[in-house]
């Protein structure tokens, strides 16, 4: 009997494009460009089409939030091995802060939402920092308790409104504003962040996840690395957390909640972890479903979950890994 | 006195907690983060047979939990965590999906509220020193003290015991001497998911039968493993017994929303202090650190 197998080999416009011959000619530059052209243009279309639908237009807000969270995870979780359970206490700390100023101090919220997220990332950071020296599962089990934590702070001190949150935050000028910034906040870091996990730092901090104490013994500080690295995510999510706070005009301790958890890990697993597009991707799938499903309540969680057990055990690799390998390669059949 | 003898039943119920958790991850190196899903579940599944079939014998249906529990356990490892093995990052989400899909499938099941409760093993108080303490906290301390001797005794002085002692030590050699390792890891996760099992039918008649329970459960037992340093018998024992201790003079002296920070703190401290916890081995100390 004929054994056959399948083989897998790039295609030669893949190839090609690597090289300086991929400004040679309209076809080659089009494989480059297509796939992200694709992913900036229907993005930012996006609030025009749904002018048909408006009760959409804040879903796709929400929906854009996620996906900064899942950027965050899938940069934490897979360049610099720090798996975080708890994303929702960056979400919580940017939306009270941001609150906070523009309630309390009555700072303008184009102020407000910057300075919350510097500022929010700095705290995250010094909270975070006693535990960095740790890995894997001991980091994710300390960041899952942060939320919880700071859930119960608020309630047990009664502060920033207790159980019933702060009020009366500014909403958006205008509902394109609203659109607009967290559409070009999003694709700048999705861009940015590819750009940096290729640059000289970005393969430093790679290197941290890989093989730590190699990065240790050339002179390089651990502990800076992976602070540098939770900066970043966190400066994304305090973002995603403040816009949630003047997106809803309201900061409580909802912010801290589960969803803002799960959901992005959800959306990393499912889209591809390690793409960092990927982590878009499967929130651009997954926070509709939610909607979706909205009628079923907490069940909704059991759902991600279930989806979350499926991808990792069947399809590890996610769509997004699937769609660039079906891209760039073709199969075929030879004999053995 | 107060202090001293609830903070000993705390401890007590801290170790019981977290038994099921330091003993899975000891052997076979995986963080069951369902472990607080599978306390709540064997509630539940007690509260069930308890309620629709009237008449039931308490016994016989917490027999029914912890093997329900036990099967469970070894079905999450022979279907989901076999095909993730050593992928760390898959593992914990794997462990902490499913855990969480137990706990709000079971949420929005229904249950919440005030109306699961079990009952007591045997109700009424007793005076010691001067302190009223109900009955079941005293079966908890007794029971908790035996189980550990049995563990004990099962680990050294029996062959699957040993063999998970073994995989546990050095996983390699281990299995050149024939032990599979993974049967010891589905008898390991079995065993720990029983032991989360057992722990809920000790603790849950004190309380309510609540989904936030479980989240607690998870917290607090993984708050003991790293500050007692993971897969040390000793350390976890002593650990529960400081962490115990802290929470009863926090609720005494504070309030008991503190309950947690005290947790989050002794962890903070623990790993600037001793990274690699109080009775933890260099081996995790390169592991963690």
């Amino acid at each position: 009997m004929e054994m056959m197998r399948k083989e897998r080999i790039d295609r030669g416009i893949k190839v090609r494009t690597e090289g300086i011959y991929a400004i040679s000619a309209m076809k080659e530059i089009l494989y480059l460009l297509g796939p992200r052209l694709l992913l900036i243009v229907g993005v930012l279309l996006l609030p025009f089409f749904l002018e048909l639908a408006p009760y959409w237009k804040r879903v796709i807000n929400i929906m854009f939030v996620y996906s900064l969270l899942a950027l965050a995870f899938d940069f934490l979780a897979n360049y610099v091995g720090l798996v975080c359970l708890g994303g929702a206490f960056f979400v919580g700390v940017g939306g009270y802060l941001s609150a906070i100023f523009n309630s309390y101090f009555h700072i303008p919220i184009y102020i407000s939402i910057p300075l919350a997220t510097i500022l929010g990332a700095i705290f995250c950071t010094l909270t975070i920092l006693p535990c960095l020296p740790l890995r894997g599962v001991y980091f994710a089990i300390v960041t899952l308790m942060y939320p919880l934590l700071a859930t119960r702070v608020i309630e047990a001190l009664n502060i920033l409104g207790g159980t019933n949150g702060i009020t009366g935050i500014a909403s958006f000028p205008h509902e394109y504003v609203e659109q607009y910034a967290v559409i070009f906040v999003m694709l700048i870091c999705l861009f940015g962040m590819r750009r940096f996990v290729n640059e000289d730092i970005g393969l430093v901090i790679r290197g941290v996840k890989d093989n730590d104490q190699a990065v240790r013994a050339s002179g390089i500080s651990i502990t800076y690395m992976k602070t540098l690295a939770v900066f970043i995510a966190s400066l994304m999510c305090c973002f995603g957390g403040a816009y949630i706070a003047h997106l809803y005009m309201w900061a409580g301790l909802s912010l801290f909640a589960l969803d803002f958890s799960i959901i992005p890990i959800a959306s990393v697993v499912i889209g591809g972890g390690g793409t960092l597009v990927g982590a878009v991707i499967g929130s651009f799938i997954l926070v509709p479903l939610s909607e979706f499903l909205r009628f079923f309540g907490t069940f909704r969680i059991v759902i991600y979950c279930a989806l979350l057990t499926t991808f990792i055990i069947l399809k590890s690799e996610g769509i997004m890994v699937y769609l660039q390998r079906k891209y760039h390669q073709f199969e075929r059949w030879v004999k053995v | 006195m107060e202090i001293l003898i609830y903070g000993i039943i705390n401890s007590v119920t801290l170790a019981l907690i977290s038994l099921g958790f330091t003993l899975v991850y000891s052997i076979s190196r995986l963080p069951n983060f369902a472990h607080g899903a599978l306390y709540i579940t064997t509630g539940y599944i007690i509260w069930l047979f308890l309620n629709k079939f009237e008449g039931f014998p308490y016994p016989f249906a917490i027999f029914i939990g912890i093997a329900i529990t036990c099967i469970i356990g070894a079905l999450i490892y022979r279907f989901i965590l076999i095909r993730i093995r050593g992928m760390e990052i898959s593992e914990i989400i794997a462990t902490y999906a499913i855990g969480l899909a137990i706990l709000e499938g079971l949420r929005w099941g229904g249950l919440r509220g005030m109306t699961f409760t079990l009952p007591v093993f045997y109700p009424g108080t007793v005076e010691i020193f001067g302190v009223s303490i109900d009955y079941q906290r005293i079966i908890i301390v007794i029971v908790g003290i035996c189980t550990f001797i049995l563990l004990y005794l099962f680990t050294h002085f029996n062959k699957i015991g040993l063999a998970l002692r073994g995989i546990a030590q050095d996983e390699r050699a281990a299995m050149m001497l024939g032990i599979d390792s993974d049967t010891t890891a589905i008898i390991s996760l079995a065993i720990g998911s029983g032991l989360a099992g057992f722990a809920a039918i000790l603790l849950l008649p004190l309380g309510n039968i609540i989904v936030e329970a479980g989240y607690n459960v998870l917290i607090f037992a993984i708050a003991v493993c790293v500050i007692g340093g993971l897969g040390s018998w000793a350390g976890t024992v002593l650990a529960s017994f400081i962490i115990g201790f802290a929470q009863i003079l926090t609720e005494a002296f504070l309030s008991t929303h503190y309950q947690m920070v005290v947790a989050l703190l002794a962890i903070i401290i623990t790993l600037l202090v001793k990274p690699s916890g109080i009775f933890g081995k260099q081996k995790e100390l390169e592991e963690r650190v």
